[in-house]
């Protein structure tokens, strides 16, 4: 089996867990997937950011100072827990992902993710982060909505995104914290919201903005809480 | 950029059945599939009383674009495919088992992935993942091309080319030779050495092509060739109009004579060049990569004169210019008109043993003290990313070493301190093989016996050295654990350019 991001073909070194049908076949070879930083050790407790990546005269306690500002606003998410470090690397993965289409690298992330739901998300909903209809048919496809159909649960759409407006990326912080409401209720699945503990996927979680916009319509239509899990954390 | 469609509508009119897209179907009651699903696409016989719009023709001419690429309301894009003027094509072509790209020309199963696509509303829409990096090209994408009048360009009897400097007799022969071939549908290779000067070679021929009004591409599988001669062609071509079409600057507003592209970039193209040169036609990836070469096929017209250059053709254009099929010019002297420097074999032990335990073959440790007292310059090639570490961590007491391989980002400014002087040894992966050139270098191989280096990696690697007219020699070490036949072929080959190029047999 060829390596899914460099495309080079593997050479697999078997194991007894092969003998046994154990190991999963790899969908990614070894020196890719090293490139892939596992965010893991100390983690703000809520946006669920690495602390050692981060200078510590911006933490407070098992806060990061982003996420004290948060609270400030008015925080709608339970908390955020993320696969990898935004590095140059996986920059490179999503921008091939999303911009060019190349919806078969969100197997890159399957066993990983799996694991990190089962470990903090178990017996949520999930609910992708919804794209314009203009954005989705520019991709042909909702990233995270290919991400939330990788954990292999059922997922929600419970959420819309009617305005079509810029790109996230091309915003500045100021702009993206300061944003009106960009999304709204699927009314198909009010009742399913109401009560529930959500689980909101998304490809990338940066400043924060649009999983809080997104868990805020949640908890406004009765959800009991909401969390976020995303593959990269910026 | 025009609106993007991909579902496609049957529709009956007076010219019979035909495609209609999405966003201009007036009727609800049609039923809109994608491209894929609809049967043959028809073709309409060219209205010539249609008056079509040029933008348009000098985007699409020669190109095989995809809607997202075109900055033309859809509208208008449709009316030229009714009267003829230009044709949608399915983007894989689908048969039983059988997928393969029509931009790319990639069929290999494992490289075709589906997802649902919102576009087409198909649960299983097959993209290629072969070129996706050029935008994703699926079941229910069209590709478009132009099917209505190639201007005609006006032939000229005055020259386009504004070089000044001159030729060796050598090129001189080798640029007449290439002139006689230029505009009848004829293959040639030019089999030049490292530093023969091939480029200036191609201008008289570039010329020659322009003047009958024939289209020229240079194509390059490396990105830095075509950077590096860009600003060259330009000067020599100021009014022709040069284009360099490359990763991230793919712009093609007008339509050019002449067109520096990598081999990548002519997926975008069809049938549109007369004259098709390609540069390092032996270098990685075009020469593993069946994909380019259809590029390359694709991009020129069946009559067209095709040129290769090389410095090693590999086994297989070697055995076409034995058994005649491919006429070949020989340049085996350098510009400069010194020979080329002549591998030394020197048997160093077990490098590959020794390297585990952390220590370099005396015989290369005083190779390298003395490269480093000396004060001349140096590469040394290795075979392995984990034995450069190795032997990088071992030298890291000596100043002025450094170590560079293929997915080092800070590859381009290490080579720039190495030709400022700065770093003094430079430790590399095969990448240096080829492209970089600095005067006055040394040149050492470590494991010279190793798989990664084949005879025309030697070969290249040796004409690194003696590059310029002020220091037209130099070192040329190949290290091993046991003489290995592309070592001794890659000596044999350099000898017998030197012999071809009238140096005699001794070294």
């Amino acid at each position: 089996m060829n390596c899914l991001s460099c495309h080079e073909e593997q050479r697999l070194k078997l194991g007894w867990g092969d003998l046994f049908g154990r190991n999963d076949p790899l969908s990614v070879c070894s020196e890719c997937s090293s490139m892939l930083e596992r965010v893991n050790g100390e983690i703000c407790r809520m946006c669920g950011r690495s602390f050692s990546i981060f200078p510590e005269q911006y933490r407070q306690g098992d806060l990061c100072f982003d996420c004290v500002e948060w609270g400030d606003v008015g925080n709608s998410i339970t908390k955020n827990r993320s696969l990898y470090q935004y590095n140059p690397f996986l920059q490179e993965i999503m921008a091939r992902y999303k911009y060019r289409g190349d919806a078969e690298l969100v197997k890159l992330f399957e066993h990983d993710l799996r694991v990190l739901f089962k470990k903090e998300f178990k017996r949520t909903l999930l609910v992708p982060v919804p794209l314009s209809n203009e954005r989705q048919y520019e991709r042909g496809f909702n990233q995270a909505e290919l991400i939330a159909k990788l954990i292999g649960k059922p997922f929600y759409k419970a959420l819309e995104r009617p305005v079509h407006e810029e790109k996230q990326s091309k915003k500045s912080k100021q702009e993206r914290l300061q944003h009106a409401a960009i999304f709204t209720l699927n009314d198909e699945f009010r009742e399913t919201i109401t009560g529930a503990d959500v689980t909101i996927v998304d490809d990338l979680y940066t400043t924060g903005a649009t999983i809080q916009a997104a868990g805020k319509i949640l908890l406004d239509h009765g959800a009991r809480t909401v969390s976020s899990i995303t593959v990269a954390r910026g | 950029m025009g609106a993007t469609l991909v579902r496609f509508a049957s529709v009956s009119s007076q010219k019979g059945s035909t495609l209609c897209p999405e966003p201009l179907v007036q009727t609800s009651n049609t039923s809109l599939q994608s491209l894929n699903l609809l049967p043959e696409i028809n073709m309409f016989p060219l209205d010539p009383s249609f008056s079509y719009n040029q933008d348009l023709q000098f985007h699409l001419l020669g190109r095989h674009l995809l809607f997202d690429e075109l900055p033309f309301p859809i509208e208008q894009i449709h009316s030229h495919y009714l009267h003829g003027y230009l044709l949608y094509e399915k983007g894989i072509a689908t048969s039983k088992n059988h997928l393969s790209c029509q931009r790319c020309g990639n069929d290999d199963p494992s490289l075709f992935a589906s997802f649902a696509c919102f576009r087409c509303k198909e649960d299983s829409c097959v993209y290629c993942r072969k070129c996706i990096m050029m935008g994703r090209v699926s079941q229910c994408t069209p590709l478009i091309r132009w099917t209505g009048p190639v201007p005609n360009v006006a032939l000229t009897s005055h020259s386009f080319l504004e070089w000044e400097g001159t030729l060796s007799e050598l090129q001189k022969q080798a640029s007449k030779q290439m002139c006689g071939v230029v505009g009848k549908p004829k293959e040639l290779l030019v089999w030049a050495v490292c530093g023969a000067g091939k480029t200036e070679i191609l201008f008289e021929a570039i010329d020659r092509a322009l003047q009958q009004g024939l289209r020229v591409c240079l194509a390059s599988p490396r990105t830095d060739v075509i950077t590096e001669l860009s600003p060259r062609f330009e000067r020599a071509f100021p009014k022709a109009g040069v284009v360099s079409l490359y990763g991230g600057h793919s712009e093609l507003a007008a339509p050019s004579p002449l067109v520096l592209s990598t081999t990548h970039q002519l997926f975008r193209f069809e049938e549109a060049f007369d004259v098709i040169i390609v540069d390092e036609v032996d270098a990685f990836p075009y020469s593993f990569d069946p994909t380019l070469q259809f590029a390359v096929k694709k991009a020129a017209t069946d009559q067209a004169t095709r040129i290769y250059l090389s410095a090693t053709p590999s086994k297989k254009m070697k055995r076409r210019v034995h058994t005649k099929q491919l006429e070949v010019i020989h340049i085996s002297r350098r510009f400069h008109g010194y020979p080329l420097p002549v591998p030394e074999f020197k048997w160093c032990g077990n490098w590959s043993k020794l390297l585990k335990k952390g220590r370099i073959p005396p015989i290369i440790h005083k190779w390298i003290d003395n490269k480093l007292t000396s004060g001349v310059q140096s590469f040394l090639f290795v075979p392995t990313i984990d034995d450069l570490t190795t032997i990088h961590s071992i030298l890291k007491e000596y100043p002025g070493i450094d170590s560079v391989h293929a997915s080092d980002l800070d590859r381009i400014e290490k080579i720039r301190r190495f030709r400022k002087g700065e770093i003094r040894m430079l430790l590399t992966t095969t990448i240096l093989e080829r492209g970089v050139t600095v005067p006055g270098i040394d040149v050492g191989v470590i494991g010279a016996d190793h798989e990664v280096f084949s005879s025309n990696a030697l070969v290249q690697i040796a004409g690194r050295v003696g590059r310029s007219i002020g220091d037209p020699y130099g070192e040329v070490v190949y290290f091993h654990y046991g003489k290995t036949t592309a070592m001794v072929s890659a000596k044999r080959e350099i000898k017998s350019h030197n012999q071809r190029a009238g140096f005699g047999t001794s070294r």
